[in-house]
């Protein structure tokens, strides 16, 4: 009876109190789904940033002889491309550029917005209606429309659709930015600060910024599965990407014609787009619900 | 009621007038000469200047949009460089095909979206509701461009059943010969609403469910598909209101499934008219589009407000 008592007594402090991002690393590693995701991901970013050490074939070195083989070919596992490029290089190459101009867009509106979103709603009054009223007029212009108008205008090229990606989605982080911040605000530890004398800038770095970013990089997990279709979209107009460069969605443009000859091999690139959005979704997905911990 | 519309209604007006100066100004960030389209590379400086002057590129920013303005109000949005022809009638021809297409996206959108969403929320941890959530996944994730090309491959190339590209011969009619054409691109088009309208139906059903309501109904004696009657009309204005957006953003964002079917809408007119640098052409679809986008969502938030009164509260 004693012992089992002191086994007990030894085991409680095992059992330590942990943080909230500690409880949320380990119940998104406990849903299978969302590992099996970042798993696909991770392979596909550690494959697109070590291509040149993977063995693999020149992406750029081209054959007019060995043009669209079909998928299974040997020494070309999934096929050449129009100009007899090896599609499983150029694959795996094109999840540089592909991710890089997907997800960049994201991360810089995610530093944007969330400071706007913060300031605006920190400091209320004019400078939120400032703020929030530009932000409107973004939001009458649908987002695909907007993303081409400004990549259409500043013309075809790697940084505009980066760029014109960035202003899509900077109105829609700071609107979630501004009302996170809105709901913090009115909080008794801000108001405790403030008696304490601290500056408002101590108040939203220090005191703010770690309660409202949770919410808005959720959010903002969730854009990047858009943004990957949108960047690849873009370079599939011609308004992204420039030739020769593998690039998913550039790619995807370039084997149109090729649906008659080599159906499967021109639908490959589309795979890895779909591939890498449902995995980001899906991983968003599992995200908002491990932090949602009432459930 | 009435107070509610006309203050949605002013508060429209300030947005109208800065989608203008932004369309307007898009065009002006424009790296390059606009008139580089029309221009014959070995034009004098002479030439250039009457062109320039022909267009209105010589007068003053703000004289310029004043003038774009006032001449937009009167139904003149410029000339095509490209063509020549009034943009007006130009973007007024296209809208009509991109409607077409979006509002059958979005009835097959609708109609599926809301049919998956209600079983799934319903039958919520079942097989049925991660099936229908996998294809509303699915929906929102897939690169519809891509599905678009593989919808094509496998019923115009391999099973050769429907048409590629075009929309048909001569001017549309809403017979098989021409709706042949409309199929593949509607179909392709309606996989976001479809996703998006699943996960807000589905969510919704959740919430009715378990609303106290909902118990009262049962304990009442009401047979399950009498209680499934009050769960559809309740889930039915945020549904629609979802829908409405989505069909905005089918109107504006039609670019990458025109271009794909060469579907001759407002999406491949603007896709021409980047391409050609085409600037009065481009400034006027996309102030077209923008303009019906804030029509649409007035309509949508007046639409909801009618029929649920909980939102003139607010």
């Amino acid at each position: 009876m004693a012992m089992t008592s002191d086994a007990a007594l030894e085991a409680a402090p095992v059992e330590k109190a942990r943080g909230y991002w500690a409880t949320v690393a380990r119940r998104i590693s406990r849903d299978k789904v969302s590992m099996a995701c970042a798993a696909i991901l991770i392979l596909i970013v550690l494959a697109a940033i070590f291509a040149p050490w993977l063995g693999l074939a020149d992406p750029y070195q081209g054959s007019m002889i060995r043009r669209l083989r079909p998928i299974g070919t040997p020494n070309y596992p999934l096929g050449t491309d129009e100009l007899g490029r090896d599609m499983l290089s150029r694959l795996v190459y094109g999840g540089r550029l592909s991710l890089l101009i997907g997800i960049l867009p994201v991360i810089l509106a995610f530093g944007i917005g969330t400071s706007l979103g913060l300031l605006a709603g920190y400091l209320g009054g004019k400078v939120n209606t400032i703020i929030m009223r530009t932000i409107d007029v973004f939001y009458a212009f649908p987002s695909v429309l907007l993303a081409i108008a400004i990549s259409g205008v500043l013309g075809a090229g790697i940084v505009n659709s980066i760029v014109s990606l960035t202003v899509v989605f900077v109105p829609q982080i700071t609107r979630v930015a501004e009302s996170v911040t809105t709901s913090v605000r009115s909080l008794d530890f801000v108001d405790a600060a403030r008696a304490s004398g601290a500056s408002a800038l101590t108040i939203m770095r220090v005191h703010m910024l770690g309660n409202v970013l949770g919410p808005i990089f959720v959010y903002a997990t969730g854009l990047i599965s858009v943004s990957m279709i949108l960047a690849a979209g873009l370079s599939f107009l011609g308004l992204g990407t420039r030739p020769p460069e593998p690039e998913w969605g550039l790619m995807l443009n370039t084997l149109r014609t090729a649906i008659y000859v080599n159906p499967g091999v021109a639908a490959l690139p589309g795979v890895m787009i779909f591939a890498v959005s449902i995995c980001f979704n899906m991983l968003s997905d599992g995200l908002r619900s491990a932090m949602d911990i009432r459930n | 009621m009435l107070v509610y519309v006309l203050r949605r209604i002013v508060y429209v007006i300030p947005i109208v007038v800065s989608v203008a100066l932004v369309c307007f100004l898009l065009v002006h960030i424009t790296p390059g000469d606009p008139l580089v389209a029309v221009l014959p590379p070995d034009a004098s400086a002479e030439l250039a200047a009457q062109l320039r002057a022909a267009y209105g590129f010589d007068q003053p920013l703000p004289v310029q949009f004043g003038l774009w303005v006032w001449h937009a109000l009167h139904g003149n949005l410029g000339t095509s460089i490209a063509t020549g022809r009034p943009v007006l009638a130009e973007v007024t021809a296209a809208v009509g095909n991109t409607f077409i297409l979006a509002v059958s996206a979005a009835i097959i959108g609708f109609a599926l979206g809301a049919f998956f969403g209600l079983i799934a929320g319903y039958f919520r941890n079942t097989w049925v509701d991660k099936l229908a959530t996998s294809i509303a996944v699915a929906g929102v994730s897939v690169p519809h461009y891509w599905l678009g090309m593989v919808l094509v491959i496998i019923f115009s190339v391999w099973l050769n059943w429907l048409p590629a590209v075009g929309m048909g011969p001569g001017g549309w009619s809403w017979d098989w010969e021409h709706m042949r054409f409309l199929i593949l691109p509607a179909v392709t088009m309606s996989v976001i609403p479809m996703g998006i309208v699943t996960r807000t139906v589905r969510a919704l059903t959740g919430d009715i469910l378990s609303q106290d309501f909902v118990e009262a109904l049962r304990s009442k004696g009401l047979r399950e598909t009498q209680v499934f009657r009050h769960v559809v009309k309740n889930a039915l204005p945020t549904a629609i209101a979802v829908m409405g957006l989505q069909l905005g953003y089918l109107l504006g964002g039609s670019i990458l499934i025109e271009t794909v079917f060469s579907w001759p809408g407002t999406g491949f007119l603007l896709n021409s008219a980047i391409f050609q640098r085409d600037l009065p052409l481009l400034q006027g679809t996309i102030l077209v589009l923008a303009l019906f986008f804030v029509f649409l969502n007035l309509v949508v938030d007046i639409a909801q407000a009618a029929i649920d009164p909980r939102i003139k509260r607010a």
